[in-house]
């Protein structure tokens, strides 16, 4: 019993006596910088700066073969933290981008060609006729840009379309990647004028499709400043860089102009408000 | 003969149709002709509207070697040039034609030619010229499958009368009305490759279709009718070259490289047609079939006919018609409009009612493996689906997504009632998509 303790204990004491000096030999620096800066980091792994992981991005940060600006889904209040463990200043520029649908045609306005019940993933029905909708530029709303998304921070309404919150939008571009017909843009999150529609089609049939596509019929070109809205190929399309009074929303005739942006309360019905607020 | 690996064995339905003789239908009030109707590259259309046209006439012009003319199915007028909703699952541009009535063939067309003084180059450019695609229902061009590339030996035809999909009896119709005609169609393909042996293989279930093609096979020399065993997809042609030889198409390769050549019945038939007669590819026997539609019927449409004008000439829909599939309810394409149209692939139109239509629900694998069991490339799609719904298409090609033939019996054994088919689409498409940005 006795020798069994003792040889025990002397086993454990030279073991560790042996830990312990591993530990102070073969001792890895980590600049303790590195760690701050990954703690600072917005951490979902994304890869939207072109390197495999927000530890890595610290990394090249702390080595200065990055910029403290590096995380374009963190933005600003995140290169301001970096900075200042990097022990620079960061002078804060312009306004960060955020990811819009650019179509409002949900099932209570866009027709529908035909009855879907595959797989539900975008890419998967635009396979068949390109999508259930009358309207080939529409939103298939199966969801795939919510499943993508890192951040969570797009909403799958119940009428049939997907809609980003800017407020937890980083503007990592991964939905505008994955959405099979294109119409996910990156617009500055401080604008407030929006035309939400991606047809070229012509006005008439635009019509037989969808109550709210754009017909290109030019009015909020005329009523908007000189080249605040332009027109391609049918369809109206704002210069996100020009300043567009309110107004303008009341010149479109199909109410395809949408007033949403900061300070901006929007009614949403009841049902579609449920889904937005329940996962916000 | 015997069988694959794999298979299933469907309701065969096929008693709906199959004692119907061929009926040619009356020409339309108009017909829509896809410009689009082979594999390979889309061909240029050269005809604008108002254009007046005669049945045989050229349409649309090859688009490269792997491509085939169209022809105008009957005389009238070019009406409009619009996009119209291909069988195959697409909307593309298609000729609206309206005809005359007097159905007056272009020159040189519907002139008969001794094929005995024609050489194997000039029976090919007559295949060639002719328009002729697979009418099995890919629509890949008859004449790349007629040309080699040196050093790839063909020393066997095989003529595929399986038809193994569930419903339609076109290819069973057509041996049963026309099996001189398939017989002379197959000679030619012999002699454009020079073979010596010609296999007709039809499946069991077909005993009618067998004693027919016996028959009128007797006499002559280097032809043998076999009869395949009933297992779906005994007619992909992978399959029924294993069935018929144990010979192995290379996974990515073409039944060239094990020195067959596989042609439907009904690529025979129009063959004979072309060569002989100098008739290109205007019409064909559809299977409009299923208990959505009043009259089942076998029928001889013109290409362009569409979908609605042959539902009302095989008596209209019933009232509880839920589904219009282009092509068999295995492999075919769900349709929305009645404005799709007879394509050179289309063999058939199923109709189901409401209470027929299967609902996939996308419920997780249970890894049973049953789909395993009856993948007849011998792929395991169950990995396939699960690695393409959650969006790795590089592991779905390192297993093989590309040798998927998309038959179906996957979907059709699944427990969980998933989609497979339309991941294993998802997944292929993507995979191409992969390699062309590879460049």
């Amino acid at each position: 019993m006795l020798t069994a303790i003792i040889a025990l204990a002397s086993l454990a004491l030279l073991a560790s006596f042996g830990l312990a000096m591993a530990a102070r030999v073969f001792a890895v620096e980590i600049d303790p910088k590195v760690e701050a800066i990954e703690e600072a980091l917005p951490g979902a792994n994304c890869g939207v700066c072109g390197l495999p992981g927000c530890a890595e991005l610290a990394r090249h940060i702390a080595e200065g073969t990055a910029e403290v600006d590096a995380c374009p889904v963190g933005g600003e209040a995140v290169a301001h933290m970096i900075a200042s463990i990097m022990g620079q200043t960061f002078e804060g520029g312009g306004v960060r981008s955020v990811a819009m649908v650019m179509c409002n045609g949900d099932d209570e306005v866009a027709a529908k060609r035909f009855f879907y019940n595959g797989v539900y993933d975008c890419n998967s029905a635009a396979l068949l006729f390109g999508g259930d909708k009358a309207c080939s530029y529409g939103c298939l709303g199966q969801g795939t840009c919510a499943g993508v998304c890192p951040f969570g921070a797009i909403d799958m309404l119940p009428s049939g379309l997907a809609r980003v919150n800017p407020e937890k939008c980083t503007g990592c571009t991964k939905c505008v990647s994955a959405c099979p017909k294109g119409i996910i843009k990156m617009i500055p999150s401080d604008r407030t004028v929006h035309i939400l529609c991606s047809s070229h089609d012509k006005g008439g049939k635009v019509r037989k499709s969808c109550r709210v596509g754009c017909i290109g019929c030019q009015r909020c070109v005329k009523a908007a400043p000189e080249g605040a809205i332009e027109m391609e190929e049918n369809l109206a399309v704002v210069n996100y860089e020009a300043d567009i009074p309110h107004t303008v929303a009341e010149s479109c005739p199909m109410n395809t102009i949408v007033i949403r942006g900061p300070g901006i309360v929007e009614e949403l019905d009841t049902e579609n408000k449920a889904a937005v607020e329940g996962r916000a | 003969m015997g069988s694959f690996f794999g298979g299933i064995h469907p309701r065969y339905n096929k008693e709906l149709s199959d004692r119907q003789a061929i009926e040619t239908m009356p020409l339309p009030g108009k017909l829509i002709v896809h410009f689009t109707q082979n594999l390979g590259a889309p061909p240029r259309p050269i005809v604008k509207k108002g254009d007046d046209v005669k049945k045989g006439q050229v349409i649309a012009e090859p688009g490269g070697f792997v491509s085939a003319p169209v022809h105008a199915p009957t005389s009238g007028t070019v009406k409009s040039i619009d996009v119209y909703p291909h069988p195959a699952g697409t909307d593309m541009p298609a000729a609206v034609i309206v005809p005359d009535g007097n159905d007056e063939w272009a020159d040189g067309c519907d002139v008969e030619r001794d094929t005995n003084l024609l050489d194997a180059d000039a029976i090919k450019n007559l295949i060639q010229a002719g328009g002729l695609v697979g009418k099995g229902g890919a629509a890949f061009p008859t004449h790349v499958k007629l040309s080699p590339p040196p050093g790839k030996k063909i020393n066997l035809l095989i003529i595929n009368g399986a038809e193994c999909e569930p419903y339609l009896t076109a290819d069973h119709r057509l041996m049963l009305d026309r099996p001189s005609e398939i017989l002379e169609g197959a000679a030619l393909f012999a002699r454009v490759i020079g073979v010596d042996l010609i296999i007709v293989a039809i499946e069991r279930n077909k005993p009618d279709a067998i004693g027919r093609m016996s028959e009128h096979a007797a006499g002559r020399a280097g032809f043998s009718i076999e009869a395949m065993d009933v297992v779906y997809p005994q007619g992909a042609e992978k399959q029924l070259i294993y069935s018929l030889t144990k010979r192995r198409v290379p996974a990515g390769g073409l039944p060239m490289d094990v020195g067959v050549l596989v042609q439907n019945v009904g690529t025979a038939y129009a063959a004979y047609e072309a060569v002989t007669f100098d008739r290109p590819l205007i019409e064909r026997v559809v299977t409009v079939t299923g208990s959505g539609i009043v009259q089942p019927k076998n029928v001889l449409a013109r290409i362009g006919a569409t979908f609605e004008d042959l539902i009302a000439f095989c008596g209209g829909l019933k009232s509880d018609t839920g589904k219009i599939i282009s092509g068999g309810p295995m492999m075919g394409v769900a349709q929305y409009s009645l404005d799709a149209s007879v394509t050179k692939g289309t063999s058939g139109i199923v109709l189901l009612t409401n209470d027929e239509i299967p609902q996939f629900t996308g419920d997780a694998c249970i890894r049973c493996g049953r789909c395993v069991n009856v993948c007849p490339m011998g792929l395991n799609p169950s990995a396939l689906s699960i690695f393409i719904e959650r969006m790795m298409f590089e592991r779905a090609g390192e297993y093989n997504v590309m040798d998927c033939i998309e038959c179906g019996c996957c979907a059709y054994v699944c427990p969980s009632r998933r989609p497979m088919v339309h991941h294993l689409r998802r997944g292929k498409a993507e995979v191409r998509k992969a390699a062309k940005k590879a460049g």
